[in-house]
């Protein structure tokens, strides 16, 4: 079902919506830009289409409702392990065609991978509606019609935003009563075609690990500095590690959580007694993409990445993504031709 | 709602016995059932938690060898008897212990290597008629870090099994070989080629380089066995932290054949 809405009555209908969801949406933080005169663009909950910025990429991507940076899993008293409660809230989160194939991703990793379901995950992920913002010009370190991650046709809404007035494709039986009242029309949702940026993936077959040792990673051992900006502004980053914290007032009592782990970040692979295994910021810069766009493919037959360009964007040393897999095409096609 | 996988059971340490000055081993009363290989999450609340192999196991038991070099590992040296550890496991698959059944079965370990294959050998050690023959390749850097070494006396006197134990520095004590595992391969029978199986448990460089050895000695890829070990926060494919290429350090290993092995880079 299809309506219009008039953008003066499309706030009443975010405030019935609010009685059953938080809403999440790409907001702009005035001046809050990490550089002088900066907007910080980022997912926050909002309670009117004035808070929502439809024009501009967040700096950090919506994984955070289902993978939070900091998770509590479970808290110790004592000798007893007492599992952190489910907060239970019901999620609408506006956002773009690549950022929902972004959580198809993450669902692969804590819900498929291994032998069983990541249940903190899973309960998050279970309350969470898409509400997807047509998106049809991109920015301009997008690739998603190269990864294919452009369309989606899992939302419970979808919606284009005018100058004066919401059009909104709605799928979830749940969300039909708060449009009720609202003029009914044909809209159909529409994708972007064709980014700035193109890139064409290497074949599974193309990989070998002959091409782990090529000459393409070294420039990232003298340029990347390990930050792991990348790593966190990811949709699709999946990686955490394990803490433990006890609390200064009564030391019997702590947490035990996950936190935000990332492979270009120092420590990663480092193990008891200091054993430490991708050492170089170009052997990092190589695990990164090849998991990225090969090796993810290679066990649950998508991609990784979904062309969100975000890594680029924050990059303090301008490395981009889709240069690193046209470097990585390039070195396949010579070990093709000396070969 | 399914079993939540972080949670630990707290188990009991029923003897901490030392194996060397830094290596301690851990019987802990849980009723597991353990494949010989695998690994369990071991912590201590406030501290952490770190991935140790299962060294050896019973009805009612199960052994945990461990250095104390990390954050972890540290605060288990202040433990006792009677004292508390949390355990969750056990994780990743073991050794396929059944193909090695009328085998000529070749183990070399390094080191704390050692610890994972220890259930392999005691089981072997109880069931001579399960095997053909079992040759024991084990080195220590010294003779003050041999792990297990009234173990390795019972092993020695077995009619079943041949050892050769090796330490990389000798001291003024020491009898024995002196050398790294790979200069003693070579002492080793190569006649039956077909019948043997190797299993190859140590240090990275240490599994690679006594891999090449054998395969000087015409032993087959397929027939070679290693086990990984990686920094693991879940132990369930979650984390991230051990993945290889697209293989999961603690879903798929920590055991590989060597045809899989070879081609997993870090």
């Amino acid at each position: 079902m299809s309506y219009r809405v008039k953008r003066s009555e499309f706030d009443d209908i975010l405030s019935k919506l609010q009685e059953d969801y938080k809403i999440y949406a790409p907001t702009r933080k005035k001046d809050k830009g990490t550089f002088s005169d900066t907007d910080l663009v980022l997912y926050d909950e909002v309670s009117s289409l004035e808070e929502i910025d439809f024009n501009s990429k967040t700096k950090y991507s919506p994984k955070e409702i289902v993978f939070p940076i900091t998770q509590t899993l479970f808290y110790f008293n004592g000798d007893k392990y007492i599992e952190a409660e489910d907060k239970g809230e019901k999620v609408l989160v506006f956002l773009r065609p690549c950022e929902v194939n972004a959580f198809k991703r993450l669902d692969k990793i804590f819900l498929e991978n291994g032998p069983q379901e990541d249940i903190y995950y899973k309960r998050l992920r279970e309350k969470v509606k898409f509400v997807v913002m047509e998106c049809t010009e991109g920015f301009d370190s997008c690739f998603c019609v190269s990864m294919g991650t452009n369309k989606t046709d899992d939302y419970s809404l979808f919606v284009k935003v005018t100058e004066d007035e919401v059009f909104c494709d709605i799928k979830d039986d749940e969300l039909t009563d708060v449009f009720a009242n609202q003029e009914s029309t044909d809209y159909t949702p529409e994708f972007i075609q064709e980014n700035k940026q193109q890139v064409e993936v290497p074949a599974l077959e193309d990989i070998t690990t002959d091409l782990f040792d090529s000459e393409i990673w070294k420039e990232y051992s003298k340029r990347c500095i390990g930050c792991g900006r990348c790593n966190t502004v990811c949709p699709t980053c999946s990686c955490w590690s394990m803490q433990d914290i006890s609390y200064q007032d009564n030391e019997n009592i702590g947490e035990r959580r996950r936190v935000w782990a990332g492979c270009h970040i120092d420590g990663y692979t480092e193990m008891a007694g200091g054993h430490d295994f991708r050492t170089t910021y170009g052997d990092r810069m190589r695990f990164k993409t090849l998991h990225k766009i090969y090796d993810f493919r290679k066990r649950f037959d998508i991609d990784m990445c979904v062309g969100c360009g975000r890594c680029e964007d924050v990059c303090p040393q301008y490395i981009s993504f889709v240069v690193a897999i046209k470097k990585l095409n390039q070195a396949i096609e010579e070990g093709k031709n000396n070969g | 709602m399914a079993k939540n996988p972080y949670i630990p059971s707290a188990v009991e340490i029923i003897s901490i016995r030392p194996e060397s000055e830094v290596d301690y081993t851990y019987r802990l009363a849980i009723d597991l059932e353990v494949d010989n290989g695998q690994f369990v999450e071991v912590s201590i609340p406030k501290v952490g938690e770190c991935p140790i192999s299962v060294s050896d196991f019973g009805d009612d038991y199960i052994d945990l060898t461990i250095r104390h070099v990390g954050k972890v590992t540290n605060q288990i040296a202040h433990l006792e008897v009677g004292d508390k550890l949390g355990i969750r496991g056990p994780y990743g698959n073991g050794f396929p212990i059944e193909e090695y059944q009328g085998k000529d079965l070749v183990i070399a370990a390094g080191g704390t290597g050692l610890a994972p294959v220890k259930s392999i050998i005691n089981h072997f050690y109880r069931n001579p008629e399960e095997i053909n023959s079992l040759t024991l390749l084990l080195g220590f850097r010294n003779p003050a870090n041999i792990l297990f070494a009234d173990e390795i006396a019972k092993w020695e006197a077995a009619d079943h099994i041949d050892v050769i134990l090796t330490v990389d520095e000798g001291d003024e004590e020491w009898a024995g070989n002196v050398g790294l595992v790979t200069d003693f391969v070579e002492q080793i029978n190569f006649t039956d080629l077909a019948n043997k199986e190797v299993v190859i448990v140590g240090p990275p460089i240490m599994m690679k380089f006594t891999s090449l050895e054998f395969m000087k000695h015409n032993i087959k890829e397929e027939q070679i066995w290693v086990s990984f070990e990686r920094k693991m926060s879940c132990g369930i494919g979650k984390c991230g932290h051990c993945k290889m290429d697209d293989t999961y350090i603690c879903v798929e290993g920590p055991v590989f054949n060597y045809t899989k092995a070879k081609n997993l880079v870090d």
